[in-house]
């Protein structure tokens, strides 16, 4: 960590976005994470891509629980709304959150405690409920605050700092939200940007669930031989499924690629995702064929990343629900409150 | 293996890299450590940071006052900001409360090594010359025709700039080392100093004729046509206490502007500059034309003087051509007539201020010496040799008009060069500078300099009241900063000596280097040729006056760049970085002298 703030002043190229904004302006306190945390990249990530899609920062609201990872909304979008809410709980705050407010862009920043111990279950019925947000997983393999235990989704057989191997099996974010019915599941690696900003910008633009884990590693407790989630082995053994780009509407698509090596997929609010493909011709519509291509590489030890699962036309709570289109703190007293004729016409559906 | 487009890494053990970053220092003629002493300022040290100054430069009061500064357009802050560090006046800053260190100025030679050098003029590069050999055994003779030594500093800055016992304290300080003076000696023949058999000369004789401009008018009208530098001296030794109220002052140059602000202190009401050139290509400090306007004196552009009018021998004013600038292909200046009317501005004195020359009537053509066709000798521009090998020349005499950093710089090398010769050493090979890096570490995120950025604006250094300022020549028009105000500016310093020095088999590649760096001049990528490199970094590298940093070794196989231009030193890559790959250490950069004339051991 450091002691002093981050100095203003900042490169005399830097360019403003459409909002008229620098990257800078989307930068948050400095971080007190230990000095190299991937946590940190992974804040620099959502600031690049908040920057590069022109989000205005009092438009997102961005949720956490406990944790190192817990603790990174303040180190990005300084002026955009924040609720650290309880271990594990963030997920329902947010649901409620997004209930009576759809407007807002939806940011949800958990780590594989808060989401793969603690609050599985929350993570779970977040996914099955499809509620329009971007969870991100910030996965370290360890309780980095608690000096380095195991946690819940390190790799059977990885080894601690101090040599013990881990003999649980480890719980598997990637795979629980597709099957749990996430519309958008990808997984990036905090030391790779050029995979990971075009991730977080493509989760963003989608109307529905869209969860990523991003494996984070710990430079304090889980960044040595033998650890499955350090910077050497995740480089090591890093599979890419695909590359993305982000599309809108100013940008031509003028790079002509072989075909079959590029899909590009438009989601429901027009923007488009441009895959490059990187691993033979996996098909990231499938939700079978996900879960069996990740099965079948986690055997060889590899790390999958990349954009998994995609349902371009997603469904989300609010749709279910048949909610009101309008955020709660816009109705006004007629809506709230519609008159005894009104209720009247209820009570005689009921009977 | 190399590839053909593969950059070679940055060699950061050649001295002459990290020199470079520290853009005032490399910018100075004298090499001063401009980073070192600004933190001793900061430090409430401002003895040791005059000492600091003191060795590189010699005159620390006067060069406070009046240097040209090249350090200035050169510091990083007016590229990362908008205004450089007030350099100079920071250096006044050290000189006006250093307190008493005459203790600590080293002590005349306790035994002399035998080899005898005459000194010709006593200007800044000549006294440099004596700083820089008496103190090591040399029998030193200074000779000059005023009576008092300083040359330009003493007779052509007018004291409201300069004031005489900031002089008279610089001057002493050389002259106290043991030096001969002959002061009030006008040396007539180079031959006959040859003759009398010193080991070696040097010629600090400066550029002391102004240029005339003979046009109609110039000889009826003399007696109030004046030459700049030679009005200006006759101000300063008080030959001269009065001028008409009309003055026009020809030339666009610090001499027009003293002579200007002289003029409104010697009863000058109406003067006027008037320059050929536009306003921006005028030579003048940008800061004394501000000086200038600030005390009601207009600065009228494109102007050609065609005519001095005259009634009964008697100058009534000057006929001016209106002129545009008009540019060639290949860029040089045409001043071309407007058409219109020519202008007459009545006056009652004129001071020409249209240049400088050299002039060497008293150095025989005979003696080995080559003179070039401009009439100037030919000096070697390292050693400061001329064609005769015991005879060296520096400062204004050297290679023509330029300023007193300049002529120190001279006098330093001259000295190296005097001093090899009379050890019998070849006077081509010169000695290294003096480098020394060392960590500034004291902790996780502690350093051993103040590494948090200021974000103020540069302060203004406080002036006298106008019309005080006017009443008396001998006024001091800047009053220097105050001590607080000197703090202010001194954190405005960015440290570009305390260096950013990277490891790459320590580096772990984890980013939070790229991510914390405020000026994003950080970037992990792909080997490539420099021009391709430099359009893809983080920020792009646009400034190709200033370096690259390259590091390969990196695990990846990646290379790590760090564009060098807008480096604030904060020491952020280095407190985020877990592996301590990065380094903050402090670049002293001693350039070298003759001898060890500044250490008193």
């Amino acid at each position: 960590m450091s002691f002093l703030p981050k100095p203003k002043l900042h490169h005399p190229g830097l360019l403003p976005n459409a909002l008229g904004y620098t990257r800078r302006d989307y930068e948050g306190a400095i971080s007190t994470l230990c000095a190299g945390c991937g946590h940190d990249s992974i804040s620099a990530a959502i600031v690049h891509a908040c920057f590069q899609m022109d989000l205005p920062p009092h438009r997102i609201a961005k949720l956490s629980g406990i944790g190192c990872s817990s603790k990174t909304p303040t180190y990005f979008l300084g002026s955009s709304h924040g609720f650290n809410s309880v271990h594990g709980r963030m997920p329902s705050v947010l649901t409620g959150a997004n209930l009576a407010n759809r407007d807002l862009i939806y940011l949800g920043v958990s780590g594989d405690g808060d989401s793969a111990s603690i609050g599985l279950g929350q993570f779970a019925h977040s996914m099955r409920r499809g509620v329009n947000m971007v969870y991100i997983v910030e996965n370290n393999g360890v309780y980095g605050l608690t000096k380095g235990q195991f946690s819940a989704t390190a790799d059977k057989g990885a080894k601690s700092k101090r040599g013990v191997a881990n003999n649980d099996e480890a719980i598997d974010l990637v795979s629980m939200a597709i099957q749990l019915g996430a519309s958008f599941v990808g997984r990036s690696f905090s030391g790779d940007k050029a995979q990971l900003i075009p991730l977080i910008q493509a989760a963003l633009a989608h109307p529905g669930a869209a969860f990523i884990d991003c494996i984070s590693p710990c430079v304090t407790f889980n960044n040595h031989q033998g650890s499955t989630k350090s910077f050497d082995y995740v480089r090591e053994h890093n599979e890419a499924v695909n590359m993305l780009d982000v599309i809108t509407g100013r940008d031509e698509i003028t790079v002509d690629y072989a075909p079959g090596a590029v899909e590009i997929v438009e989601q429901h609010d027009g923007s488009l995702l441009r895959l490059r493909k990187l691993a033979g011709d996996y098909d990231v519509g499938s939700r079978a064929e996900a879960l069996n291509f990740l099965q079948h590489h986690h055997a060889k030890g590899e790390i999958v990343t990349g954009l998994l699962y995609l349902d371009p036309e997603p469904e989300e709570m609010h749709g279910y629900l048949k909610t009101a289109a309008t955020p709660l703190n816009a109705l006004d007293e007629t809506d709230l409150c519609p008159g005894s004729a009104a209720l009247e016409a209820l009570n005689a559906t009921l009977r | 293996m190399l590839e053909e487009w593969d950059l070679l890494p940055t060699d950061i053990k050649d001295p002459g890299y990290f020199h470079k970053v520290v853009d005032c220092q490399f910018a100075c003629p004298a090499h001063t450590p401009v980073p070192e002493y600004i933190r001793l300022i900061a430090a409430g040290r401002y003895g040791d940071a005059y000492m600091v100054n003191w060795k590189s430069n010699v005159f620390p009061g006067i060069l406070g006052r009046t240097c040209d500064r090249p350090c200035e357009p050169a510091c990083r802050r007016g590229r990362v900001e908008e205004q450089p560090v007030a350099i100079c006046r920071l250096k006044r800053v050290a000189a006006d409360y250093k307190g008493d260190i005459a203790e600590r100025m080293p002590s005349p030679a306790a035994t002399k090594n035998g080899k005898r050098i005459a000194v010709v003029g006593a200007g800044p590069s000549s006294l440099t010359v004596a700083r820089d050999l008496a103190p090591l055994g040399y029998e030193i003779t200074i000779f000059d025709e005023n009576a008092k030594g300083g040359g330009m500093v003493r007779s052509q800055i007018p004291k409201f700039r300069l004031p005489e016992e900031v002089i008279d304290e610089e001057v002493g300080y050389v002259l106290g080392l043991g030096v001969e003076t002959r002061f009030g000696e006008r040396v007539n023949s180079l031959k006959s100093l040859l003759d009398d058999g010193y080991d070696a000369v040097f010629i600090g004789t400066g550029a002391p004729r102004g240029r005339d401009l003979a046009i109609p008018g110039r000889k009826e009208a003399a007696a109030n046509i004046h030459l700049g530098i030679d009005w200006l001296s006759s101000v300063s030794f008080g030959h001269v206490t009065s001028i008409g109220k009309r003055v026009i002052v020809l030339g666009g140059g610090n001499t027009a502007m003293d002579c200007c602000r002289s003029a409104r202190r010697m009863g000058g009401e109406d003067v006027k500059v008037v320059v050929r050139s536009g306003f921006k290509e005028m030579k003048a400090s940008p800061w004394e034309k501000e000086d200038a306007m600030h005390e009601d004196i207009p600065i009228l552009n494109f102007m050609v003087p065609k005519e001095f009018t005259h009634e009964h021998n008697r100058l009534t004013g000057v006929v001016f051509e209106t002129v545009h600038a008009v540019y060639d292909d290949k860029g040089r200046r045409q001043l071309v007539n407007n058409g219109e009317p020519d202008v007459h501005i009545p006056c009652d004195d004129v001071l020409l201020a249209v240049g400088q020359e050299n002039a060497f009537p008293w150095i025989e053509r005979d003696i080995g010496i080559a003179f070039d066709r401009w009439g100037m000798p030919v000096v070697d521009e390292t050693t400061h040799r001329s064609t005769n090998e015991k005879v060296f020349f520096g400062g204004d005499a050297a290679f023509g008009p330029k300023n007193i950093i300049w002529a120190v710089a001279h006098g330093h090398q001259a000295a190296i060069s005097i001093d090899r010769l009379c050890q019998g050493r070849a006077v081509e090979d010169r000695p290294a500078p003096a480098v020394s890096m060392a960590s500034q570490k004291m902790g996780i995120h502690e350093w051993s300099y103040d590494n948090e950025v200021s974000n103020d604006h540069r302060f203004a250094v406080p002036h006298a009241e106008k019309t005080v300022a006017l009443a008396n020549i001998k006024t001091e028009v800047e009053l220097g900063f105050d001590l607080k105000q000197a703090l202010a500016e001194a954190q405005r310093c960015l440290n570009c000596d305390v260096q950013t020095v990277f490891s790459a088999p320590a580096c772990i590649e984890c980013d939070a280097c790229v991510d914390i760096c405020p000026e994003d001049c950080i970037t992990f990528t792909a080997d490539g040729e420099e021009a391709d490199l430099r359009g893809r970094l983080n920020a792009p590298a646009r400034n190709l006056s200033q370096d690259i940093y390259i590091a390969d070794g990196l695990k990846t196989g990646r290379i790590m760049v760090k564009d060098e231009d807008v480096c604030l030193h904060c020491g952020m890559c280095a407190e985020r970085c877990p592996t301590g790959a990065w380094d903050m250490q402090r670049f002293l950069f001693d350039m070298a002298q003759a001898g060890t004339a500044c250490s008193k051991s």
